[in-house]
């Protein structure tokens, strides 16, 4: 199986074949700690997750609300830096070479790190595809085309402010698939409507044949389940956050029940994906 | 606003995309760009429409006071021994500073898009004031964010919004200070995009706002070329201003910068010295990468972690600066020079005790710089520092400080 956008097609293909929708889980990378963010990863897909957004901490995550902010200040007071985030999916990839990982965070990192370096190394290490989340398609030739060039995916937003107009737009030079960012806003707040969700699903593939993955504001097994039905996956951050969060000793370090519990609610996760369609 | 720029002109930028050079651009999350593209529409738009114009020159006048005086600082001026001083004095605007000069235009421009409700963000809270008096004016909604850690050093400032009935939020994510004043606005922006405009405080942020807001306060350089030829019969030899995101300085430049002959100088902050690591001089002690939805020079580490800016001045403690003058500096047009926080504290004893005027801490840095080069200069070599706020919000900050010094 290819890596970068090969990896992703062949998820979505499987899932298709299926007939179900995938589970995509985000956490941050070296939350509270990257032994524990090693372990967390490496659990994932045995806790029927069927692909990561792996979050590259930032100090000033412009997108995120409370949580997601937290869970990368932890990250970074860790000492987790972006060359620490590739060498985590790089022992991921050492056993599994079927759950796609899908890099997300912002520019300036990747942008300090220089872009090619990034890409070669980032590839070399087993990643998939990228989400950065302040490049536009405004802002291509920066980091996407760079990418599409060596078959990483470089996965698009699309938002509910983006209307029908700007749509092709953002949807050129995208590949693996296009994440809808159900609600207008951060991460971590309000929830969508099934109905708004599932006419926007139907919006998107008027004008898409990728696969369209919906997050922001899913924080039950019930809200993944709804998500599943009209979408090709459902993308859960803030809530598994939490969940790392609730495990937590008063300093902020994990503890023996941050790994389990926190792939047992993704568990509920996928249980609740898995079983939406039938 | 500045006339049309020639050919080959640096008063051209930024092109259609924002960028100035390498620096500005579009760097925002999806949910914010079909916004950014509203205002950028409706900017372009109003810059054409000669009624437009004509309402922000009228509230310039009228209600902001401009044109502001050019005022001769004889008094420095013998002090120094060299040189001869002018004074840009915009800290005598209607609410104190600069800042008013831009908040009027966006206001004008939020109307008419049909916005009623305003966003922003704040340091020393001198635009947030502004921005809570623009809304009172016009009858407008105002919503100011303000780090934590400034809501307690610029208290005066706090209650002013809150008279002008603006609620302020104070913001404890990150450092609790203007940048994290300035996520938290752009995260609130996001989730209201029908209803709110955000007036930025300074000539940074996405495109279209660094030149807008360089549009909006280029009236002080406009003012000064031609008080100075009524003054002087001649253009000024040399211009200084103090650098926080970098709105009055580019105010004062934009007009003079086909004006070769004419040095431009900017002044950062350079808090406990650039040595000690705890200062806000992006260009002298950073590097270009990307943050608040512009490329600009930024403190930060090699990982590309935005590291905490210091200095004693809350509207300069910002790790970032306006990406034209990350362009002007690379282009070796302005030079970028620093101060220390002490350096500031003394100028802004001096100015108070030679001229009579209270200045703010952040035109007390250009002062503290102006100190250290005039006295060397040609008696006819004429300097203007642009006075961009006053300090009476600063009073209580500075008090134990200068105490502490004897130097009141």
């Amino acid at each position: 199986m290819g890596a970068g956008v090969g990896r992703i097609d062949a998820k979505f293909a499987s899932l298709k074949e299926q007939g179900r929708a995938g589970l995509g889980v985000f956490i941050t990378a070296g939350d509270p700690d990257a032994k524990t963010s090693a372990a967390l990863l490496k659990g994932l897909p045995g806790a029927g997750a069927d692909m990561v957004e792996f979050g590259m901490p930032f100090t000033d995550p412009m997108a995120d609300g409370p949580a997601i902010q937290e869970a990368s200040q932890r990250a970074l007071k860790g000492g987790m830096t972006l060359k620490g985030t590739l060498a985590l999916v790089r022992e991921f990839r050492q056993d599994n070479q079927d759950m796609p990982i899908i890099l997300m965070g912002y520019y300036n990192p990747i942008y300090a790190y220089g872009v090619d370096a990034f890409l070669t190394d980032a590839l070399d290490a087993g990643a998939d595809g990228l989400i950065v989340v302040d490049l536009p398609p405004e802002e291509d030739d920066e980091l996407c085309i760079p990418a599409l060039k060596k078959d990483m995916a470089f996965i698009r937003l699309a938002t509910p402010t983006t209307d029908d107009k700007r749509l092709p737009k953002v949807l050129t030079n995208t590949a693996g698939f296009v994440y809808y960012v159900s609600i207008a806003g951060i991460t971590g707040t309000a929830s969508a409507s099934n109905d708004m969700i599932t006419s926007a699903v139907e919006r998107l593939k008027r004008h898409t044949d990728l696969p369209v993955c919906v997050g922001f504001g899913i924080k039950t097994a019930q809200q993944a389940a709804d998500v599943a039905k009209v979408a090709d996956g459902a993308i859960v951050g803030t809530a598994v956050v939490n969940a790392i969060k609730d495990s937590l000793d008063g300093e902020g370090r994990a503890t023996d029940k941050t790994v389990p519990t926190t792939l047992d609610f993704v568990k509920t996760l996928a249980d609740g994906v898995r079983g939406a369609r039938t | 606003m500045a006339s049309p720029a020639p050919a080959n002109s640096l008063r051209s930028g930024p092109d259609a995309n924002g960028h100035f050079g390498i620096f500005g651009g579009r760097y925002v999350a999806e949910t914010l760009m079909p916004l950014i593209l509203q205002v950028e529409e409706a900017y372009t738009a109003a810059k054409l429409d000669p009624e437009f114009q004509r309402e922000f020159e009228y509230y310039q006048k009228h209600y902001i006071g401009r044109p502001s005086p050019l005022f001769f600082a004889e008094r420095l001026t013998n002090h120094f021994g060299g040189g001869k001083l002018y004074f840009k004095r915009d800290e005598l605007n209607h609410t104190g500073a600069h800042k008013i000069n831009n908040v009027i235009g966006q206001a004008l421009l939020a109307r008419r898009m049909g916005k009623t409700k305003i966003i922003a963000e704040t340091g020393a809270g001198q635009h947030g004031v502004a921005t809570a008096t623009a809304c009172a004016l016009f009858g407008m909604e105002c919503e100011v964010f303000m780090g934590a850690v400034d809501v307690e050093r610029q208290k005066p400032n706090v209650d002013r919004m809150r008279l002008l009935g603006a609620k302020v939020h104070p913001v404890t994510s990150g450092s609790s200070t203007l940048k994290d004043a300035m996520n938290e606005a752009l995260r609130y922006w996001v989730s209201k995009p029908d209803t709110h405009f955000y007036i930025i405080g300074t000539v940074a942020g996405p495109h279209p706002y660094p030149a807008m807001v360089r549009d909006f306060q280029s009236v002080i350089g406009i003012e000064t070329r031609e008080q100075m030829l009524e003054a002087e019969g001649r253009l000024p030899d040399t211009l200084v201003a103090a650098i926080g995101g970098g709105s009055n300085a580019m105010g004062l430049f934009h007009p003079f910068l086909d004006d070769t002959d004419v040095a431009l100088v900017g002044v950062e902050a350079g808090g406990y010295g650039i040595d000690t690591g705890q200062h806000a001089a992006s260009l002298t002690g950073g590097r270009p990468g990307v943050l608040h939805g512009n490329r600009t020079y930024l403190l930060q580490d090699e990982d590309g972690q935005i590291t905490e800016a210091h200095s004693i001045s809350a509207g300069l403690d910002y790790p970032g600066i306006g990406p034209e003058h990350s362009w002007l500096h690379e282009l070796g047009r302005v030079n970028y020079v620093s101060v220390t926080d002490d350096e500031a504290l003394e100028a802004f004893a001096l100015c108070t005790r030679k001229e009579g005027i209270i200045p703010a801490l952040e035109p007390s840095h250009a002062l503290a710089h102006v100190a250290k080069m005039i006295g060397d200069l040609p008696k006819d070599h004429i300097v203007v520092m642009n006075l961009c706020g006053r300090g009476d919000k600063d009073v209580d900050a500075v008090i134990p400080k200068l105490e502490a010094k004897g130097l009141v």
